[in-house]
């Protein structure tokens, strides 16, 4: 407190002495202060940083996340430094009634500052295009025609249908079978392809990293790649409605001897079910909609069916 | 050469001359809020009557037992029922009707008291302060709501309120704090204040802005009017087709919308027209204030979006009575239409919101700091380069949505480069306080907390306009706390930094300068303890808009409640201060208390009814402060001539 109000003091009692060098000084102490914030980001949060690194995408995100973090805490410290020191130093004095130096601005200082600003955000869209490629599209939804693909093989095609207020998962590389759950192997490429029967919903997987809006007559794909196991949750990102904030579920990543034998037993099991269901296609027809909510009906599962819940489903807690 | 005005038709036989002063009629027959409502009234149930008699017979009313056109149409003819009552389309006829408008408006002017207030009035300081209490009491019911919203998140299970009336809390005050906050400085502040700045002794279309401002009231009273048919679902995006399925409540969205994009437009015209042409002379556009700079700015941006908004608005309500189907995939409609149509708006919007905050800030902080602003032309180029560059980043509002991801890397260039202009405000804001002799007054307190405020929300922001980390972001609470840092931690703290500034000079009474700072210190406190943890919370995976979260996220979100609560109580300390000061205690305050060398201060407070005696010539710029025998901002009384011929042509020949 005295120290940093110290030149101010000095500046105010004794004019004839020469200023201290203030930017020296604020820069002295930017420099310090980013250089304690910026290893405790990296280091002590950045490996917590959400969403983890339970996948390819999820990963790229979180290092995006802290590559960012990293860049604009100096940036906010910088700034903050600057008015804390200008309101200490440079408050007004009792007894002051003059005005400060008429200082109309600085071409030097101004073009610095654009300079640096865009050098920042030019370097800033630089890695978050390079971010966005490489992972294929960083587990965002990248509509029916996606641009970027995972590299090697065929990845596992796992279908999202979205409804109000439930997601249903259905897998066209074993029979086209439909089961409201998500079991997905590790190390092995995954695209979902997301879509609708009735509004906007958004499939957000969330430590897996994978967001995709959920459109009507909309194949919205999306690329992930498990590399742990264990369980993730599914959550509605996009208002859909009523019970949008009950519109939850949990997914699992297995080994992909585990996957397999799920795959092949819930196949076998959902086979007469499977048999009533509309051909796979990479939008649901709205037609083929009734019919769906008949079959979870008989399954005694949840769903609309593509019309509206009576009134006490889900149960209310 | 003055051409002599002759009317134009004689009076009837038998009339009062053409030219004698109207006989005064005694209140209750002159247009006011009451004949207003009657108005309404008698119009919606005309519109009512209409809709039932087109739509009745169509099979999908009689079976749905809800009949979309007839509310529509009701709330559009009350509409322009409430408009008729109010006077709005009196001097139209009138106009039509060949008589003159001119004894109308000075005994319109002459017009004084509290009634002038609860009429159609002409008078651009009136209308400024109608602007000012409805925006305060438009805010204050949307912080009702989400006070509502907070207390049902207190707990992730237990619902105080059913999820369909916590969708309709959702809506109301989404769509009550985007749609009416958007002219929250402009309409106060821009009406009242940007004719004294320039040195005008009114604005361009005085019957556009006051109209601008009588559809304000018609739309926060339809857009609450949808509580009674249980509210809307959509939020305040009304994202299709969430927004075409959902019941009555709906309508009151889109019509209150559109009427709101309406009020804007008009709004914002009457701004842009008045700086252009009604500038005194001297006032050239490097002497402009910044804050004239911000409105002018803003208002482009409204005249440019709103229409977009309109025209979606408009859309999604023939699709929910006419039955069309913009909307509809399977009908050859397109979900993504409205998208793009609402964000191509509902960009430029928050930038809307954004801009006056900053005007507002620049204009402060010289005063403040006893030093002329530093980078002029860097201020109002950061200005100018938000207002181009803010229309070409909606789709970023679409990064998942899976339209176009060829083009997002394009996005996300343009979203980011939009932080460079931005940028701009914080250097000039920076520059300023170099060496200066800051005061810490309450109007000054504010303006740094907006900028404390909106550097967050600006770095936030950086975060979400990148691809791979707007995946985790996107639709998160992160995003929700990012916003309400630029609006509300902007915005509205930009606002009340203005209503401690200005208040003295629109009113001419002083605001309780302790209760002031207590109202500062708790609101940026408490405001900073709400939002802050909400970035958390958001990356921890908590969507928007639910009522049901993670358990492990109840006890960050019931801290977050608790300061919402108190950031409520600091904004009683407000109301309660301004009440007490404007009401009870009326302080005088008539002269220059910020030692502002703005042209606005230098007329007695509140302005005479013209604003200047005479047309002021305008010397130097508004900020030359410590500037060496710096000639006055303005001479007030210049010798006739000078006015005379600098106004030639513009004064005489501007139609009324």
């Amino acid at each position: 407190m005295t120290a940093a109000s110290e030149p101010g003091r000095q500046a105010a009692s004794a004019p004839g002495r020469p200023e201290p060098r203030h930017g020296l000084r604020i820069f002295l102490i930017w420099l310090v202060a980013s250089a304690i914030a910026d290893p405790l980001i990296w280091f002590l949060l950045g490996p917590h940083m959400p969403p983890g690194a339970m996948s390819g995408s999820a990963a790229h995100q979180q290092t995006t996340i802290n590559v960012m973090a990293l860049m604009s805490a100096p940036v906010l410290l910088f700034v903050l430094i600057y008015f804390g020191y200008a309101l200490v130093v440079w408050r007004h004095r009792e007894g002051d009634e003059g005005d400060g130096p008429p200082i109309h601005g600085n071409a030097r200082i101004s073009t610095i500052w654009i300079a640096a600003t865009s050098v920042i955000v030019l370097a800033l869209f630089g890695y978050g295009t390079v971010e966005l490629i490489v992972p294929a599209g960083a587990g965002a939804g990248e509509g029916p025609t996606p641009i970027w693909k995972p590299s090697g093989g065929r990845p596992l095609q796992v279908q999202v249908i979205a409804q109000q207020w439930v997601f249903t998962y259905r897998y066209p590389q074993f029979g086209g079978v439909e089961t409201p759950q998500l079991v997905l192997p590790e190390g092995q490429n995954v695209q979902f392809n997301v879509t609708s029967l009735d509004v906007i919903h958004s499939w957000w997987a969330y430590q897996l990293g994978v967001k995709a809006d959920a459109n009507p007559d909309v194949n919205n794909v999306a690329y992930t790649k498990p590399q742990q196991l264990g369980t993730f949750r599914v959550r509605c990102a996009e208002l859909c409605g009523l019970w949008h904030g009950a519109m939850t579920n949990v997914g699992r990543v297995v080994t992909p001897a585990q996957f397999q034998s799920w795959a092949t037993a819930t196949e076998t099991q959902l086979a007469a079910v499977t048999k009533n269901l509309p051909p796979y296609a990479t939008t649901y027809d709205a037609d083929a909609v009734a019919g769906l909510g008949k079959v979870l009906t008989q399954l005694g599962l949840n769903g609309a069916g593509g019309g509206f819940y009576p009134p006490e489903v889900p149960v209310q807690p | 050469m003055a051409i002599e005005i002759q009317p134009e038709k004689a009076e009837r036989p038998g009339g009062r001359e053409p030219s004698a002063p109207l006989p005064a009629r005694p209140w209750w027959m002159r247009p006011a809020i009451h004949t207003g409502l009657i108005g309404a009234v008698l119009g919606y149930l005309l519109g009512h009557w209409l809709g039932n008699f087109l739509a009745s017979g169509y099979q999908q009313i009689s079976t749905a037992d809800e009949n979309d056109m007839a509310i529509v149409l009701g709330y559009a003819l009350g509409t322009v029922g409430w408009l008729a009552g109010m006077g709005v389309f009196n001097d139209l006829f009138r106009q039509m009707a060949g008589r003159s408008l001119q004894i109308r408006r000075e005994q319109a002017e002459a017009s004084s008291g509290l009634a002038r207030y609860f009429r159609f009035s002409l008078d651009h300081k009136v209308v400024g302060t109608q602007y000012l209490v409805g925006m305060i009491i438009y805010l204050l019911s949307g912080g009702l709501f989400a006070m509502a919203i907070r207390t049902e998140l207190l707990s992730p299970t237990y619902h105080v309120l059913s999820s369909s009336a916590y969708l309709m809390v959702v809506g109301e005050h989404g769509t009550m704090m985007i749609m009416m906050m958007s002219s929250i400085i402009l309409g106060p502040f821009g009406n009242y204040l940007v004719p004294l700045m320039i040195g005008a002794k009114r604005v361009a279309f005085p019957r556009i802005e006051a109209l601008s401002f009588w559809l304000t009231p018609a739309a926060f009273l339809i857009l609450l009017s949808g509580v009674m048919f249980g509210g809307f679902p959509t939020g305040w995006t009304g994202y299709a087709p969430l927004s075409i399925q959902a019941t009555q409540g709906m309508d009151a969205y889109a019509v209150a919308f559109g009427l709101m994009g309406i009020s804007l437009i008009l709004a914002g015209f009457n701004i842009i027209v008045t700086v252009i042409n009604y500038r005194a002379p001297g006032m050239r556009w490097s002497r402009l204030p910044i804050f004239v700079w911000s409105m002018a700015a803003t208002s482009f941006l409204m005249v440019l979006a709103a229409p977009v908004l309109v025209g979606g608005m408009y859309m999604m309500l023939t699709d929910r009575t006419a039955q069309t189907a913009f909307f509809t995939a399977d009908l050859g409609g397109s979900t993504y239409l409205y998208q793009n149509l609402f964000w191509f708006f509902g960009h430029p919007e928050v930038y809307i919101l954004a801009l006056p905050g900053f005007g507002v800030v620049l204009e402060m902080i010289p005063v403040f700091s006893r030093k002329p602003l530093f980078g002029y032309r860097v201020a109002a180029a950061g200005m100018i380069g938000v207002t181009l560059l803010s229309f070409f980043v909606w789709q970023h509002h679409l990064f998942v949505s899976g339209i176009n991801p060829d083009m997002r890397p394009l996005f996300m260039l343009t979203t980011e480069l939009i932080s460079i202009p931005t940028g701009f405000i914080f250097l000039v804001a920076m520059g300023t306080f170099w060496k200066a002799k800051i005061r810490f007054t309450v109007p000054m307190l504010f303006a740094l907390g907006m900028l404390f405020n909106f550097l967050i929300g600006g770095i936030t922001g950086v975060f979400l306009s990148d691809v791979p980390a707007d995946t985790t972001e996107h639709g998160s609470f992160f995003s929700m706390a990012h916003f309400h840092y630029t609006i509300m931690g902007g915005l509205i703290f930009a606002f009340m930094g203005g209503i401690y500034y200005w208040l003295p000079k629109m009113m001419g009474i002083k605001l309780n300068q302790r209760l002031g700072k207590i109202h500062f210190w708790t609101m940026f406190l408490f405001f900073n303890s709400t939002f802050l943890p909400l970035f958390a919370v958001g990356l921890l995976g908590q969507p928007r808009r639910v009522f049901e979260y993670a358990r492990q996220l109840q006890t960050l979100n019931d801290w977050v409640s608790i300061s919402a609560f108190l950031l409520g109580g600091s904004i009683l300390i407000f109301v309660i201060n301004f009440v007490w000061s404007t009401v009870i205690a009326r302080e005088p305050e008539t002269g220059n208390p910020w030692r502002s060398r703005g042209l606005e201060w230098q007329v007695p407070s509140p302005p005479p009814p013209e604003n200047f005696p005479h047309v002021p010539v305008v010397l130097s710029g508004p900020y030359e402060y410590g500037v060496p025998d710096a000639p006055p901002v303005a001479d007030l009384s210049p010798p006739a001539g000078v006015v005379a011929s600098a106004l030639s042509g513009v004064a005489a020949g501007a139609p009324s």
